[in-house]
C-alpha cells in the first residue's frame, strides 16, 4: 500500500524528517507515537503533499507508484486521506455541500460521473448514523463554531464518506472526551478492511485501546527509532519517552 | 503540481476580462465635448418636450458650479469631460416587433454574453428592455405587462408617452443638484428604463434590463425611474457587461425608486463593467447614484453583485420616510488586479418603527482596494428605529486592501443599532484542506468565495444567482488550475 524510503523533509531549511523508512500493507493499522516535536504531524503532511514542506531526499510510493511529484488533490484522488489535527473552517459551506464536492471531484478525476443524489443521500444517512451524527449538524457551515469533538467527528465522517485506501489520523484523539473517542474509534474500526490501511498518529495510548494497531513506531528527532507490536504502546504509556531518548543517545 | 499562495496571487493577477470584445455597429454620435448647446442638442435629438429641455439645462448650469468629489477612498485620473461624446445611438431603428429585425451583429454580441433573448423569453419569463449604448432596441413581454397596466419602457418613450408621471417624479428622490455626477447625469442622460406599477398590482415577472457600453469614448448616462404605486410589488433586475477598451469610460447613472404606501421594490444588480487590464489600464469609472424612498409600510431591497469597473463609487440608499418602512442592502463587491471600489449604502430613518438591514461582503484580490462606506442615520422623530449592519471582508494574497467606513448618526434614544464586522483571508491552510479532500485550488476558491457570499447570493432571483455565481468565479479564478 504505502512504502516510504529514506524520507527527508525540511521546512524553511530546517530538517524535520531525517530518513524515515516505513512500509504499510493493506489491512494493517500502524501507530506512530513520539514526543512533541519529533516530526509526527510533519510526516502526515508530507505524505498528503503539503507544499510548505520540502522533500529533500527519498521517495513515497503508493501502490508501487512514486507520488513525490503529485499535488495534494491528486494524492487524494488516489486514495490518501488525512484527518487533520486542526480542521479549518469554511463559513457558508455546509458539511453536506463540502463532502458532495469532495466526492464528485474525486470521481471526476477517476473518470466517473457525479454520484446520483439519492445514492449520496443514502450514504450520508448511513455514515452519519454509524458515527452518531445529528442530521442538523450536516447543514451547518463546515467546522464553523464546532466544538473540538465535533470537528474530529466531522473528519471521521468525511473519511467514512470518501472511503480512502490509506487513512492518516493525525492526533484525532486530542480534544475528544471518552464517549466521542469511543464513537470515533468504532467508526474507524468499522471502516477497516483487508483492502485499506490506517496510520494513527498519537501521543497517548488511550486511542490505541480502541483502534488496536498491528505495529507501533516511535518517532524521535525525525527518525523511526523503535518499532514493535501493540505492547510497545503500553510500555511507552508506563515509562514515557525518556528511556527511548536515552537508548538513542547512548 | 504543488500550489502556494504565491502561485495563487500570480494567477489571480493574470485573470483577463472574459467579455472583452467590441461590436461594430454604426452609431449616430455627437461630437465630443460638453456645453449648454450640447445639452440642448441631446434633448433635440431625442425629440423631447420643452420642460425636459429646461430641466436638463437647469441641471447643466448647476453642474458647472459643482466640484468633483474627492472624499472616496479611490485614486484615479479625473475624466476630461470635454473629451467625451455625450450621445450615441445605434443607427438601427428601434421600432421592432421581433428578434428577426434586430441587427444580426447585435444578436451575436448577446450570444457571446450568453444572453440570448429567445432563451430569456422562453425559459425565464423575463421581459427585457435591452439598452445598448443609449437607445432601447428591443422590448418584449410588453403585452402581458400592458394587461396589468404596468408601464415598462425606455425613459425616452416614457417622456413622450407618460410625461405626467415622469414630470411628477423625476428628480424627487435624487435631486438635480444632489451631487456632481447626479447633476451631470440630469443634464445629459441618454436613456434608461422607466417602470410604473399601478396600485395593488403584483408584477408577474422579473423586469430586467441589460446595459452595455459599446461605443468608444461614449460616456454612458443611464437614468432609471421605478415607481411602485400603493400596495404594489415589483422585482427589477439590472445586469451589465462591457467590451474591453483602452480608454477609461465614464458611467454615471442615476436610479430613483419610489415605493408608495405598502409597496415593495426589489432591485437587483449584477455589474461587470470592464475592470481594466491586469496593469490597471483602461476600465470603466462607475460613479452611480442610486436611491429609493419608502412611504408608509413600504419596503425597498437593494441587492448588488459588483465584480467589474476600474473605479466604483456607488451607494444604493433608502430614505425610510414612512412609518414602519423597511430598507435592505445586500452587497457583494469583488475587486481584483488594480480595481478600486468604494461602495456601501445610506439608510436614512425618518419615520417611526423603521427598520434597515445591511449585509456587505467585500472580496479583494490582486492589488485592489475594496472599501465599504455606510451611513446609518436615525432622525429625531424616528422612534423605535432598528438597524443591523454586517460588513465582512475576504482577502486573497498580501497586496490587496479591505477598508470599512461605517458612519452612525443617532438623534433618537429609542434606536437600536447593531454593527458587526469581520475580516478573513483565504489562506494556504484552507486551500490545502480542500486539496486534501480532492478539491483542486480553482474549485476550492470558488467554494470558499461562494460560502462567504451566500447570504447575499440567496437574496438574488434564481436565474440571476446562477449568473452571479459564474461572475464571481470568472472574476477571481478563471485561469487557475
Amino acid at each position: 500500500m504505502l512504502k516510504i524510503n529514506n524520507l527527508h523533509a525540511s521546512v524553511e531549511d530546517k530538517a524535520i524528517l531525517r530518513g524515515i523508512n516505513l512500509e504499510v500493507k493493506a489491512g494493517e493499522v500502524h501507530a506512530i507515537m513520539g514526543p512533541n516535536g519529533s516530526g509526527k504531524s510533519t510526516l502526515a503532511s508530507v505524505i498528503a503533499g503539503k507544499d510548505e514542506y520540502e522533500m529533500t531526499e527519498g521517495e513515497i510510493l503508493l501502490e508501487n507508484e512514486n507520488i513525490n511529484e503529485l499535488a495534494p488533490e491528486e494524492r487524494a484522488h488516489k486514495g490518501i486521506f488525512l484527518s487533520f489535527q486542526y480542521p479549518i473552517e469554511i463559513p457558508g459551506v455546509s458539511v453536506t455541500n463540502f463532502i458532495k464536492t469532495a466526492i464528485n471531484e474525486t470521481r471526476k478525476a477517476n473518470g466517473l460521473p457525479d454520484m446520483p443524489a439519492n445514492e449520496m443521500l443514502k450514504m450520508i444517512r448511513e455514515k452519519s448514523e454509524m458515527l452518531e451524527i445529528d442530521r442538523k449538524f450536516l447543514s451547518r457551515s463546515l467546522n464553523e463554531g464546532f466544538s473540538g469533538g465535533e470537528k474530529k467527528r466531522n473528519e471521521i465522517f468525511q473519511l467514512a464518506m470518501l472511503e480512502p485506501k490509506l487513512a492518516i489520523l493525525d492526533e484525532t484523539d486530542s480534544g475528544l472526551d471518552i464517549d466521542a473517542l469511543r464513537i470515533v474509534a468504532n467508526g474507524v474500526n468499522k471502516l477497516r478492511s483487508k483492502d485499506n490501511a490506517v496510520i494513527v498518529i498519537t501521543h497517548y495510548q488511550r486511542l490505541l485501546d480502541h483502534i488496536v494497531p498491528d505495529f507501533v513506531h516511535v518517532l524521535y528527532e525525525g527518525r523511526i527509532v523503535k518499532s514493535g507490536g501493540k505492547e510497545l504502546a503500553h510500555e511507552l504509556e508506563e515509562k514515557g519517552y525518556d528511556w527511548i531518548k536515552e537508548e538513542v543517545n547512548a | 503540481m504543488k500550489y502556494t499562495e504565491d502561485d495563487l496571487r500570480e494567477e489571480l493577477k493574470t485573470k483577463e476580462y472574459e467579455y472583452g470584445f467590441y461590436t461594430d455597429i454604426e452609431s449616430d454620435t455627437l461630437p465630443i465635448g460638453l456645453s449648454e448647446d450640447v445639452v440642448r442638442a441631446i434633448s433635440l435629438k431625442k425629440e423631447e418636450p420643452q420642460w425636459m429641455t429646461d430641466w436638463r439645462v437647469e441641471s447643466f448650469r448647476a453642474w458647472q458650479e459643482m466640484i468633483e468629489p474627492e472624499w472616496a477612498n479611490v485614486n484615479y485620473v479625473k475624466p476630461d469631460f470635454q473629451a467625451i461624446s455625450y450621445y450615441s445611438a445605434p443607427n438601427t431603428k428601434p421600432k421592432l416587433d421581433s428578434l428577426d429585425e434586430v441587427d444580426p451583429e447585435l444578436l451575436e454580441t448577446f450570444k457571446k454574453l450568453g444572453i440570448s433573448l429567445d432563451e430569456q423569453k422562453m425559459l425565464s419569463g423575463v421581459a427585457m428592455d435591452v439598452v445598448i449604448d443609449s437607445v432601447s432596441v428591443a422590448t418584449t413581454f410588453k403585452k402581458t405587462l400592458n394587461e396589468k397596466g404596468i408601464i415598462f419602457c425606455s425613459m425616452s418613450d416614457a417622456i413622450k408617452e407618460h410625461p405626467e408621471l415622469v414630470k411628477k417624479h423625476l428628480g424627487t428622490v435624487v435631486p438635480q443638484k444632489d451631487n456632481f455626477y447626479a447633476a451631470l447625469n440630469s443634464a445629459v442622460f441618454s436613456d434608461g428604463s422607466f417602470c410604473y406599477i399601478p396600485k395593488g398590482v403584483r408584477c408577474p415577472m422579473e423586469l430586467s434590463t441589460y446595459f452595455r457600453i459599446n461605443q468608444a469614448n461614449t460616456g454612458q448616462f443611464e437614468r432609471t425611474l421605478v415607481i411602485a404605486d400603493e400596495g404594489s410589488y415589483v422585482s427589477y433586475l439590472e445586469g451589465c457587461t462591457a467590451p474591453s477598451r483602452d480608454e477609461n469610460q465614464l458611467h454615471a447613472a442615476v436610479v430613483e425608486l419610489i415605493a408608495m404606501d405598502d409597496a415593495e421594490i426589489k432591485y437587483s444588480t449584477v455589474q461587470n463593467w470592464f475592470p481594466g487590464n491586469k496593469e490597471g489600464k483602461g476600465g470603466v469609472y462607475n460613479f452611480v447614484t442610486k436611491r429609493g424612498i419608502c412611504e408608509k409600510n413600504a419596503k425597498i431591497s437593494w441587492t448588488q453583485v459588483e465584480t467589474g469597473s476600474a473605479v466604483t463609487w456607488k451607494y444604493p440608499s433608502c430614505i425610510l420616510k414612512g412609518d414602519n418602512s423597511v430598507g435592505e442592502f445586500y452587497s457583494i463587491a469583488v475587486t481584483n488586479n488594480h480595481q478600486q471600489a468604494d461602495t456601501g449604502t445610506k439608510m436614512i430613518h425618518l419615520g417611526k418603527n423603521t427598520k434597515s438591514t445591511i449585509i456587505s461582503k467585500g472580496i479583494s484580490a490582486g492589488k485592489s482596494q475594496n472599501s465599504y462606506r455606510g451611513l446609518v442615520q436615525i432622525n429625531s422623530r424616528a422612534d423605535n428605529a432598528r438597524n443591523f449592519s454586517q460588513c465582512d471582508s475576504l482577502l486573497m494574497g498580501n497586496d490587496c486592501g479591505a477598508h470599512t467606513f461605517p458612519y452612525i448618526e443617532v438623534k433618537n434614544k429609542t434606536a437600536i443599532i447593531e454593527h458587526e464586522a469581520t475580516t478573513s483571508k483565504i489562506g494556504e491552510d484552507q486551500i490545502f484542506y480542500c486539496n486534501q479532500r480532492g478539491i483542486d485550488t480553482e474549485k476550492a476558491i470558488a467554494l470558499i468565495v461562494n460560502g462567504f457570499s451566500k447570504e447575499v447570493l440567496n437574496k438574488l432571483p434564481m436565474e440571476f444567482a446562477i449568473e452571479a455565481q459564474k461572475l464571481l468565479e470568472i472574476s477571481l479564478e478563471g485561469s487557475v488550475g
